[in-house]
C-alpha cells in the first residue's frame, strides 16, 4: 500500500475514534447513573420529604426547589435577554455605547459561575437585602445565563433575512411593528432553543446557588420566593460529600442525579420540539 | 414634457460614507407613466429608486443632500412622516420577499397596519389586489396556503399585490424580474403596463429590452449621474449622448 493511502486510513481511524469516545463517555455515564439510581425512583421518592438525615424518604423539596428556581430564572432572564438582543441587533447604532454592551456580553459569558455566586451574595443577598432566598438565587442565575441568551437571540435575529425587514418597512410599518410582527416571531424559535439550552445548563449549577439561597436541609417547603430552598444539585453535592454514612445515602444520591438529568433532558426536549414546530411553520 | 410631474429630484446627491453614489441628479418623473432607470451595475440605479421611499434611511452611513419632491412635498423635509410616505410610495424588491405567512395574510397585513380591521373589507381588498396583480385565479382556492409555497413569479406578483393593498400612488420596482424565468417575466411586464393606467411606476432594470418594452420614459445612469432622460423611444432610437449610445448598443455594460 502507498504511504499516502496508509496516512488516509490513520487519519480516518483517528477521527472515528474521537467520535466513538464521546459516545462511550455518554454511555458509561448513563449506565453508571441508571444502574445506581433507577431502583430508587418511585412515586414515594418523588413526592415525599427526606427523612432520617436524608438517608431515606424522598426528594420532593429539592425537585420543587429546582423547578421553581428555573421558572423564576427564566421569567427574569428571558425578557431581559430577548429585549437586549433586539436592541443590539435592530436598534443600536454603531458607536461606543453599543461596543461597550457587546464587549460586556462577551466577557460576562466567560466569567466562572462561582464569581456570579459571589456577586449574587454581595449584590442581591446583602446589598439589596433580598437575603438568602429563591429570588436572590434566581437573579444570580439569570445574570449568569443572560450573556448566552443574548448571544443566541442575536444569532436568531440576524438569521432573519434583511429583505423581510425591508418588505415590512416598505409597506409603511414602523420599526417596532416590523420587529414585533415579523422579525421577532420568525426569530423566536431560535431564541427559545438557545435560551432553554442555557437554562438547562443553569439548572445543574451548584456554586452560585450555595451562596445565594440554597439550603443544606429544610423541614418545610419555601413559603415564598423570599424564603430559602433546597435544590437538587446542592443536595447531590452535600449527600455525596458530607454524609456521615456514605453507603446509606448513595442510592438517594443516584436517584437525585437521575431526576436532575431527566429535568434537564425534558427542557432540551422542549427546545427541540419548539424549534421543529416553528421551523415547519416559517419556512424560508 | 407635457405630463404632470409626480416625482421631482433637485440637485440630489447621496454618499455612503465617503463614497459618493449619486451626483447632482435633476429629474422629473411623470405621473401615471412607466419610467425605467437603466445603466451598468453599480451606477446608482437602485440607490436612486430607494431614495423615493427613503428606504436608504435604514443604512447608517448613508447621507443625502438636495431635494425630492413628491406631489410638491419635500420628502426629506424634517416634518415628513416616513410611514405616511411609504404608504404613498409602494416598493417591490429584486428578490421576492413575501412574509412566511399565508397568501391572504400577506396582503391583509399591509392593509391592517394602516387601520383597516373589518374582516369583510379585508376580504374585498385581498381579492381586489390579487386580481389587479393577475394572481387571483391561480391562488383563490388556497388563500390560506403558505406564500412561500408559490413559484418565484407568483411570489413576486404577490409582493406587487401586497404593495397595491396600501393604495399607493407610486410603485417602485427594483429589478423585479431579475430572479425570474422568461415566462414569469412576461407576466410581470404585462402587469406593469396595466398598472401604469392608474399608478406611476418607476422600474430599475438591468435588461435593456425590458426597459424598451415596458417603459414610456427612460433614464440612463452612469457612475452616479443621470446621463440622459427622455421618452423611451428617443433614448433607444436616437440618443443624444455618446455614452448612452455605447451602452444601448452593447458596446459595454
Amino acid at each position: 500500500m502507498k504511504w499516502k493511502t496508509i496516512k488516509e486510513h490513520i487519519i480516518y481511524s483517528l477521527l472515528r475514534l474521537s467520535g466513538l469516545f464521546i459516545v462511550c463517555t455518554l454511555a458509561i455515564l448513563l449506565f453508571y447513573i441508571l444502574s445506581g439510581g433507577i431502583g430508587k425512583i418511585s412515586w414515594e421518592f418523588l413526592t415525599n420529604f427526606p427523612t432520617n438525615g436524608m438517608m431515606s424518604g424522598g426528594i420532593f423539596p429539592m425537585i420543587l426547589g429546582t423547578l421553581s428556581l428555573m421558572t423564576l430564572t427564566m421569567l427574569i432572564a428571558l425578557p431581559l435577554g430577548i429585549f437586549s438582543a433586539i436592541y443590539l441587533v435592530e436598534y443600536a447604532k454603531p458607536g461606543r455605547f453599543t461596543n461597550a454592551i457587546r464587549l460586556a456580553v462577551h466577557n460576562l459569558a466567560g466569567v466562572p459561575s462561582i464569581v456570579y455566586g459571589l456577586v449574587g451574595l454581595g449584590l442581591f443577598v446583602v446589598f439589596l437585602g433580598l437575603g438568602l432566598s429563591l429570588v436572590s438565587a434566581a437573579l444570580t442565575l439569570a445574570i449568569m445565563v443572560l450573556p448566552i441568551i443574548i448571544a443566541s437571540s442575536q444569532e436568531a435575529l440576524r438569521a432573519v433575512p434583511q429583505n423581510i425587514r425591508e418588505g415590512a418597512l416598505a409597506l409603511g410599518s414602523t420599526k417596532w411593528e416590523t420587529t414585533c410582527h415579523h422579525v421577532l416571531p420568525y426569530a423566536l424559535p431560535g431564541m427559545l432553543t438557545g435560551s432553554i439550552l442555557a437554562l438547562s445548563r443553569a439548572a445543574g449549577e451548584t456554586a452560585p446557588i450555595i451562596m445565594t439561597g440554597a439550603a443544606f436541609y429544610m423541614t418545610h417547603l419555601p413559603s415564598s420566593i423570599f424564603d430559602e430552598f433546597m435544590a437538587l444539585p446542592y443536595s447531590i453535592y452535600t449527600l455525596a460529600t458530607q454524609s456521615s454514612n456514605a453507603e446509606a445515602t448513595r442510592p438517594t444520591v443516584f436517584g437525585a442525579i437521575l431526576v436532575l438529568l431527566l429535568i434537564v433532558l425534558c427542557m432540551n426536549l422542549v427546545a427541540i420540539i419548539v424549534r421543529n414546530y416553528y421551523r415547519r411553520k416559517y419556512r424560508w | 414634457m407635457s405630463e404632470d410631474i409626480e416625482i421631482e429630484t433637485r440637485n440630489l446627491s447621496l454618499w455612503y460614507g465617503d463614497k459618493q453614489a449619486l451626483k447632482n441628479i435633476d429629474m422629473k418623473i411623470p405621473e401615471e407613466k412607466v419610467t425605467a432607470i437603466i445603466g451598468p451595475s453599480g451606477c446608482g440605479k437602485s440607490t436612486l429608486i430607494r431614495c423615493f421611499n427613503r428606504m436608504n434611511d435604514i443604512i447608517e452611513i448613508c447621507r443625502v443632500k438636495g431635494n425630492i419632491l413628491i406631489d410638491g412635498k419635500d420628502i426629506y423635509d424634517k416634518t415628513m412622516d416616513v410611514v405616511e410616505l411609504r404608504k404613498n410610495v409602494g416598493m417591490v424588491f429584486q428578490k421576492p420577499n413575501p412574509f412566511p405567512k399565508s397568501i391572504y395574510e400577506n396582503i391583509a397585513y399591509a392593509t391592517r397596519i394602516h387601520g383597516i380591521k373589518n374582516k369583510k373589507k379585508l376580504n374585498e381588498i385581498v381579492e381586489k389586489c390579487l386580481k389587479q396583480a393577475f394572481l387571483w385565479d391561480e391562488v383563490k382556492d388556497r388563500l390560506d396556503g403558505s406564500a412561500r409555497s408559490l413559484s418565484g413569479g407568483q411570489q413576486q406578483r404577490l409582493c406587487i399585490a401586497r404593495a397595491l393593498a396600501i393604495e399607493p400612488k407610486i410603485i417602485l420596482m427594483d429589478e423585479p424580474c431579475s430572479a425570474l424565468d422568461p415566462i414569469a417575466t412576461a407576466k410581470i411586464e404585462e402587469l406593469i403596463r396595466y398598472l401604469s393606467e392608474k399608478y406611476t411606476v418607476v422600474i430599475v432594470t438591468h435588461n435593456m429590452q425590458q426597459a424598451a418594452r415596458v417603459s414610456d420614459y427612460t433614464a440612463y445612469m452612469y457612475i452616479g449621474e443621470v446621463i440622459e432622460f427622455g421618452k423611451t423611444k428617443q433614448i433607444f432610437e436616437n440618443p443624444s449622448e455618446e455614452n448612452t449610445e455605447n451602452y444601448i448598443t452593447g458596446r459595454f455594460g
